[in-house]
C-alpha cells in the first residue's frame, strides 16, 4: 500500500504520456501496418487449404496408392475448392468479359452478381465489426454483438410489419433506428452493470446473448409470429414502405444498406478520432486510471461506449430484415456476432480496417457457399479460417518468424481489457 | 517462502461494501415480498402440495412422498428470507455474504417450485438428481477456470476446449466403442487447445481473453466442420456408448441423498473426487501455494526460485485436462451423440460460478450446483404445464449468473495477477 502511494505522481504523469493519442499518426504507412494481417491472412488460407486436403477421403485414398498421386490429387481439390470460392465469391472473369462483349443487361448483371452478393454480405460484417471495434477501442469486448443483432433485428421487424400507412422516407429509417434503438437497450445492460456494479462484460454479454436467442425464439412463435406460419417460428413480411430499397430485380440482392454501412463506418472514425467524446472513449479504453486521474468519469464512457456499440449492432441486424430478409426466422444470423471480434481485430479496430476485414470475409463466406456445393466443404471451414488469422493477427510474433520479418522498433499497441476485477 | 505464503493466507474478504451490504438486504427483502405477495397471497390455504421423493425409475434408497400445506410452507420460506434480507441489511454477514444469499436463492427456488406444484405433485428427487447432472459442466468449467486463473492465466476458452472435447469423446467413443477411450480422447483434444492457448499467451504474450476468443471461434468452427464433413455423413461415427450409472454399495441406498449423489454416472463422481483432489491440492499442499504464489505476484515466486513459466504451464494444461472431462460429459455423460454447439455456454456459465464461488472449489461446486438447478427447473416445470412459456425458463440459469456477477464479485477477490503476461528481467 505504501509503496504504491510513494510514486504515485511519477505514475500518473507516466500513464498521462502513454495515452498520448496523436502517437498514432506517426505509426508508418498503411502498407506497413497491413503487412501483418495480409500475411496472417494469406497463412490463414493456406492452412485452410491443407485442412481440406487432410479432410478428403478421396486424397487419403490417393495417397494410399502412391505418395506423388497422393500429393497431386490434394493439389486437384485445393485448386477445385479455392476456384470455386473465388468465382463463387467475385464472379468468372471469362463470363464478365464475354457479358459486357454481348451487351445484354440481364447477362452482365448476373455475371456480375456473385461480386455483388458479396457485398450483400459484407454489409451486416460491417455494422457488427464496427460495433465491436468501437467495443475495443472503448476498453470493452462486446461478444455480445449476436444477441444485440438479434433484438436489434426483432424491433426492425415489428416497426417494419406493424406500422402502416406510413410514406417509405418516414417508415424505413424509423425501423432502421428502432432496431439500432433495440440493439443499443441490449448492450446498454451490461454496460450498466460494468459501469456500476464491475460485473464483466465478456460473460455478461454472453449471457445475453441466450437471453435473446430465448427472446427472439418466444417473440416468433408467440406474439410476433406470422399468422400462417404454421407453428414455425417466423414473423410476417414487413411492409413494403419500410423496405430497404434493393437496386436491381431478383435474384440480385444488392442493396443500399451497403452504402448506409459505409456511411455507419465514416460516421464512426469521426466519432472516435475528430471528436472529445471520442477521444474520452479512447482515454478510457487505452489506460483506465489515468482516465480516472484525469477527472473522466469512466462509468459514463463504459456505458456509452457499450451503448454505441450496441447501437451499431442492432443496425446489422435491421439491415439484414429491412434489405435482405423482408421477415424474421431464428436462423437470421450465419454467426456474424461472433466473426465480428476477428473482423474488428484483424482490422486493428480502425473503421476502414474493418471495412476492409469485412469485405474480405463478406466474399469468403459467398465464396464458401459455391465452394459447398462444388466440392462438399461444409462453410464452417471459414470460421476455421477466420481463427487462424485471427491467432496469427493477435500473436505477430509467429508471422514474423514464420516470414523471417523484422521485429518493428514500436511495439504493438494491444487491446487494453480489465480483467473479472471490472474497472481497475 | 515466509513472505509469500503471508501475502496469500492473508488474502480474505473480511468485509462487504456498505452500498453492496444495503443492496443484498434490500434485494433479498425484495424477494420474500414477491414469496409472499405473488405466491402465498394467491394460494388457498387448503391446497396441498406434493414433493415425490424418488427419481423416476430407480428402487435404492427409496423414500416416501413428501405433502405438505402449500400456503404455509410458502409463508415459512418468506419468513426465513425476510430474515435473512433483515440481518443482511442491519448487520450484514460479512465473510458469510454469499453463503447467505446462496440460502435466500434456494428458499425463493423452493417456494417457487412449491407454488409451481400447488394442488399437484411434483417429482423433486428427480429435479435435484438432474440438477446434479447438469451441475456437472458446470462445475468441472469452473474447476478448469479455478486451475487457470489461479495461476494467473484467465481461461475464457473452457467454452471452446468443452466443445471439441465433447467431438473427440464422441468420435474416438464410437470408433472404438469403448467409453473410456473416448473420454481420454476428449480430455487430450482438450488440452491441445490449451497448450495453443498456453502458448499464445505466456510465450506470445497476447491478451488473454483474445486468445481464448482464437481458440473459441477455432473450436466452434471446427467442430462444425467435422460433424458437417464427417459425423452427418457416417452416421457410426457419432454412436458411442454412454458411461451409465453406477450406484455406489451401501451410499446408494440412502434416502433422497443415495439416488440423487450416489447413484449417478462416473462424471458425477470424477466431479466429487476433483472437488476433493483440487481443495487439498490448493490450499494443503506445496504445489498449490507455489501454484497461486504465481497467480499473486509472480515476480515475487520468481525471486522465490519458483519457475513462473512452467508453473502456469502446467495450471493451464490441467485446466485443459478438466475442461475435456467436462466436454465430454455432453457425449458420453448425458446425450450419447454430438451435437453442433451442445456446450451452449456452460464454459461460459462455469467461470461465472467459479466467481460466485470466490475461485474455491467448494464454492464453486456449491454455484454450479444451484446453476445446475435452476437449469433443471426449466426442463421439468415445462412438463407440468407452468404458465411460463418454456423460453423464459431457460433463461433461468443465464439470469442468475448476470444477478450473481453483479451482485457478488467483491474487490480483491481475484488472484492478483491475472491477465497479466510474466516478462522475466
Amino acid at each position: 500500500m505504501t509503496e504504491e502511494k510513494k510514486d504515485l505522481g511519477q505514475e500518473f504523469l507516466n500513464e498521462v504520456h502513454e495515452t498520448e493519442p496523436e502517437a498514432e499518426k506517426s505509426k508508418g504507412s498503411f502498407l506497413s501496418k497491413a503487412t501483418i494481417p495480409l500475411l496472417a491472412i494469406l497463412t490463414g488460407l493456406i492452412i485452410g487449404a491443407l485442412l481440406i486436403a487432410i479432410t478428403s477421403p478421396t486424397v487419403w485414398a490417393a495417397f494410399g496408392n502412391s505418395i506423388p498421386k497422393g500429393f497431386s490429387q490434394a493439389w486437384t481439390e485445393i485448386i477445385t475448392s479455392y476456384k470455386a470460392l473465388f468465382t463463387g465469391s467475385l464472379g468468372d472473369p471469362a463470363r464478365m468479359i464475354q457479358s459486357l462483349g454481348s451487351g445484354d443487361a440481364q447477362e452482365i448483371r448476373r455475371a456480375f452478381n456473385p461480386f455483388l452478393e458479396s457485398l450483400v454480405q459484407a454489409t451486416p460484417y460491417i455494422f457488427a465489426g464496427l460495433a465491436v471495434a468501437l467495443g475495443f477501442r472503448s476498453g470493452l469486448f462486446n461478444i455480445g454483438v449476436e444477441g444485440q443483432l438479434f433484438i436489434g433485428a426483432a424491433c426492425a421487424t415489428f416497426v417494419g410489419y406493424s406500422i402502416t400507412g406510413l410514406p417509405a422516407w418516414l417508415h424505413m429509417p424509423l425501423a432502421f433506428l428502432a432496431g439500432a434503438a433495440g440493439g443499443a437497450f441490449w448492450a446498454f445492460i451490461p454496460g450498466f452493470l460494468k459501469a456500476k456494479t464491475g460485473g464483466h462484460e465478456v460473460i455478461n454479454t454472453i449471457m445475453m446473448n441466450w437471453i435473446a436467442f430465448r427472446l427472439t425464439e418466444w417473440l416468433l412463435s408467440g406474439p410476433m409470429t406470422r399468422p400462417d406460419s404454421g407453428g414455425l417460428p417466423l414473423s410476417p413480411i414487413i411492409q413494403k414502405t419500410a423496405m430497404i430499397p434493393q437496386f436491381f430485380e431478383k435474384p440480385i440482392r444488392f442493396h443500399a444498406g451497403f452504402f448506409i454501412a459505409l456511411l455507419a463506418a465514416y460516421l464512426v472514425w469521426w466519432l472516435l478520432f475528430k471528436t472529445t467524446w471520442g477521444l474520452n472513449l479512447r482515454t478510457v479504453g487505452t489506460n483506465p486510471r489515468a482516465a480516472r486521474y484525469a477527472g473522466l468519469d469512466t462509468g459514463k464512457s463504459i456505458i456509452i461506449g457499450m451503448t454505441l456499440s450496441g447501437a451499431l449492432a442492432g443496425m446489422a441486424g435491421a439491415v439484414q430484415i429491412l434489405a435482405v430478409n423482408h421477415s424474421m426466422a431464428l436462423g437470421l444470423s450465419s454467426g456474424y456476432g461472433f466473426d465480428s471480434i476477428a473482423l474488428a481485430l484483424i482490422g486493428n479496430n480502425h473503421p476502414l480496417g474493418v471495412v476492409l476485414s469485412s469485405l474480405l470475409f463478406g466474399t469468403l463466406r459467398n465464396g464458401a457457399t459455391r465452394m459447398m456445393v462444388v466440392s462438399s466443404i461444409p462453410i464452417d471451414i471459414v470460421d476455421v479460417i477466420q481463427a487462424i488469422i485471427l491467432m496469427f493477427v493477435a500473436a505477430p510474433a509467429i508471422i514474423r518468424s514464420i516470414y523471417r520479418l523484422r521485429k518493428p522498433k514500436q511495439e504493438e499497441q494491444q487491446v487494453f481489457l480489465s480483467g473479472w476485477g471490472g474497472q481497475s | 517462502m515466509t513472505a509469500a505464503s503471508e501475502v496469500i493466507q492473508h488474502k480474505h474478504i473480511d468485509d462487504v461494501s456498505p452500498a453492496r451490504r444495503v443492496g443484498i438486504g434490500t434485494t433479498e427483502i425484495l424477494i420474500a415480498l414477491l414469496i409472499f405477495f405473488v405466491f402465498a397471497v394467491g394460494t388457498s390455504a387448503d391446497t396441498l402440495t406434493r414433493f415425490v421423493m424418488t427419481p423416476g425409475g430407480i428402487d435404492q434408497g427409496t423414500m416416501r412422498d413428501l405433502i405438505f400445506p402449500s400456503r404455509l410452507t410458502l409463508l415459512v420460506l418468506a419468513g426465513i428470507v425476510l430474515a435473512i434480507g433483515l440481518f443482511q441489511l442491519v448487520k450484514g454477514f460479512g465473510r458469510r455474504t454469499n453463503l447467505m444469499v446462496g440460502v435466500a436463492a434456494l428458499c425463493f427456488i423452493m417456494a417457487f417450485l412449491v407454488w409451481q406444484a400447488s394442488g399437484m405433485s411434483l417429482n423433486l428427487a428427480g429435479m435435484l438428481s438432474s440438477a446434479v447432472l447438469l451441475a456437472v459442466p458446470i462445475t468441472l468449467g469452473a474447476f478448469s477456470g479455478i486451475l487457470a486463473e489461479r495461476c494467473g492465466i484467465i481461461n475464457i476458452a473452457i467454452e471452446g476446449m468443452m466443445l471439441m472435447g465433447s467431438m473427440t469423446a464422441a468420435i474416438v467413443g464410437s470408433l472404438t466403442q469403448n467409453v473410456w477411450l473416448g473420454l481420454l480422447g476428449g480430455i487430450l483434444s482438450s488440452v491441445l487447445l490449451a497448450l495453443i492457448l498456453g502458448v499464445l499467451s505466456i510465450k506470445y504474450k497476447v491478451n488473454q481473453t483474445i486468445s481464448g476468443t482464437v481458440i473459441n471461434i477455432f473450436s466452434a468452427g471446427m467442430t462444425a466442420f467435422i460433424s458437417q464433413k464427417f459425423l452427418q455423413t457416417i452416421p457410426a461415427l457419432n454412436r458411442p456408448n454412454m458411461f451409465t450409472r453406477v450406484p455406489l454399495p451401501l451410499l446408494a441406498d440412502i434416502p433422497l441423498l443415495g439416488p440423487i449423489l450416489f447413484n449417478q454416472n462416473i462424471f458425477v463422481y470424477l466431479m466429487f473426487a476433483i472437488l476433493i483432489v483440487l481443495q487439498l491440492a490448493l490450499f494443503q499442499t506445496r504445489w498449490g501455494l507455489r501454484l497461486r504464489s504465481v497467480g499473486e505476484h509472480p515476480k515475487a515466486a520468481d525471486t522465490l526460485g519458483i519457475n513462473v513459466i512452467k508453473t502456469r504451464y502446467m495450471g493451464i494444461l490441467l485446466s485443459g485436462v478438466v475442461a475435456g472431462i467436462g466436454g465430454a460429459f455432453f457425449t458420453l455423460g448425458s446425450v450419447g451423440r454430438f451435437d453442433e454447439g451442445m456446450t451452449a455456454g456452460k464454459g461460459f456459465i462455469g467461470l461465472a460460478a467459479m466467481i460466485f464461488g470466490n475461485w474455491m472449489p467448494l464454492g464453486s461446486l456449491g454455484a454450479g450446483l444451484l446453476f445446475g438447478f435452476a437449469d433443471a427447473i426449466g426442463s421439468k416445470l415445462s412438463l407440468l404445464g407452468s404458465i411460463i412459456p418454456p423460453q423464459f425458463m431457460a433463461m433461468a440459469p443465464y439470469l442468475i449468473t448476470m444477478i450473481v456477477l453483479a451482485g457478488f464479485i467483491g474487490k480483491g477477490q481475484a488472484p492478483a495477477a491475472e491477465g497479466e503476461a510474466y516478462e522475466k528481467e
